[in-house]
């Protein structure tokens, strides 16, 4: 039996409908690498992690990431990096983001400068 | 600006290589769905869009400045003999190995012919040679990686696979080349190079690229070119491929899309 579709592209492959890959599951190896993208916008900005390609090498994640994140828009420049070259932090170390309350001095918001500038932004005027 | 016998020519000229973009592109257009992997689909999808493109940029040209008609009477409304692609472009997409070396061999002669016509003296030809040369260049970029990375970084099979697409595709490719009437005409008017100098420029560069990714290129005096797309002679693969592609226009071609 032969896959029967409305699409003439598939019926030309001539696909078994008995799936020979059924009961063959992917190992770990059969996978490709993934690979980070940075995408920058306009020369001089930051580039940003904007998602990750499946690629067998280097050259080829860059060639994949130019179509899956600089088809539409502005596009200078692209990074790709494999995932294994970055470190990252473990989610069950979150805590050590944490901080105390009583350091709101370390927080520029604590500090309530706004109603200061204002009031001489003020004064300024008035003279 | 230029004689009756040279627009002629220069006309004929843009057409053959609209229409092999045209039918590439389709044709390539066909993995939509089916490519080996997601990345992958997304770009030779992307990159067939691109082919399509550049053969409505040829096409609009003729309308615009030529008097032809407009470019999708001009693409949906021939039969086969009227068509002047190459034979290459026609054949069914076969496996990934046998798109890719076409997509390869293919490019790589579309970058050399830009380029040229970049510079020509015929200034809307060389207005779109200059429109489209970044995504010719990462057209030939895409090429260039999977064919390496199957010739050199693959497995025994995939070296094997894409020495024998090679050995397939090359005499079709060398259909890119063949010469149409009057083709003198054009080169006197700085708008071609002539298919023979075409042809060299090409061959010399994918030479020194597929060897040194150890491939092994075709004895040039044993292959026997595909001939007779430039003349309107097909193989019986493309009348089923322009039934397929213009079924939906051909239900009413006055429809406004």
């Amino acid at each position: 039996m032969k896959i029967q579709s409305l699409d003439p592209r598939v019926n030309r492959l001539a696909l078994d409908a008995e799936s020979p890959y059924e009961n063959n599951v992917l190992q770990q190896e059969d996978h490709f690498q993934t690979y980070q993208v940075f995408h920058q916008k306009k020369r001089g900005d930051k580039h940003i992690c904007v998602g990750i390609v499946h690629a067998p090498s280097d050259e080829m994640a860059l060639v994949f990431a130019k179509e899956q994140f600089a088809r539409r828009g502005e596009t200078v420049n692209l990074w790709v990096v494999n995932t294994r070259h970055v470190l990252a932090m473990d989610y069950d170390d979150t805590d050590i983001f944490s901080t105390t309350t009583e350091k709101i001095y370390r927080d520029p918001a604590g500090y309530k400068v706004n109603d200061k500038i204002d009031a001489y932004k003020k004064s300024q005027i008035d003279v | 600006m230029f004689d009756s016998q040279t627009t002629a020519a220069l006309k004929k000229m843009m057409l053959v290589h609209a229409d092999d973009h045209l039918i590439l592109g389709h044709r390539n257009s066909e993995w939509t769905g089916l490519g080996p992997i997601l990345e992958e689909d997304i770009a030779f999808s992307s990159i067939a869009q691109d082919k399509i493109g550049h053969a409505l940029g040829l096409y609009s040209i003729l309308h615009e400045h030529l008097g032809e008609a407009d470019p999708d009477t001009v693409a949906f409304m021939r039969n086969e003999k009227e068509f002047y692609s190459c034979q290459l472009v026609e054949y069914p997409i076969g496996g990934y190995d046998f798109s890719l070396m076409r997509h390869f061999l293919f490019d790589h002669a579309a970058q050399i012919r830009f380029d040229h016509w970049a510079l020509s003296s015929y200034e809307p030809l060389a207005k779109l040679a200059r429109k489209v040369k970044g995504e010719i260049k990462y057209h030939v970029f895409h090429a260039d990686t999977w064919v390496k990375q199957l010739a050199t970084e693959g497995n025994v099979e995939s070296k094997a696979r894409m020495q024998s697409a090679l050995n397939e595709v090359f005499p079709l490719a060398l259909g890119l080349f063949e010469a149409c009437e009057d083709e003198e005409m054009l080169v006197k008017a700085g708008i071609s190079k002539g298919e023979k100098a075409m042809q060299e420029l090409w061959y010399n560069h994918i030479e020194g690229l597929l060897s040194g990714w150890g491939l092994t290129m075709p004895d040039m005096k044993a292959v026997q070119p595909a001939f007779g797309g430039r003349h309107g002679y097909h193989t019986e693969h493309l009348q089923p491929l322009l039934d397929e592609m213009t079924e939906v226009f051909r239900v009413d071609p006055s429809a406004e899309w």
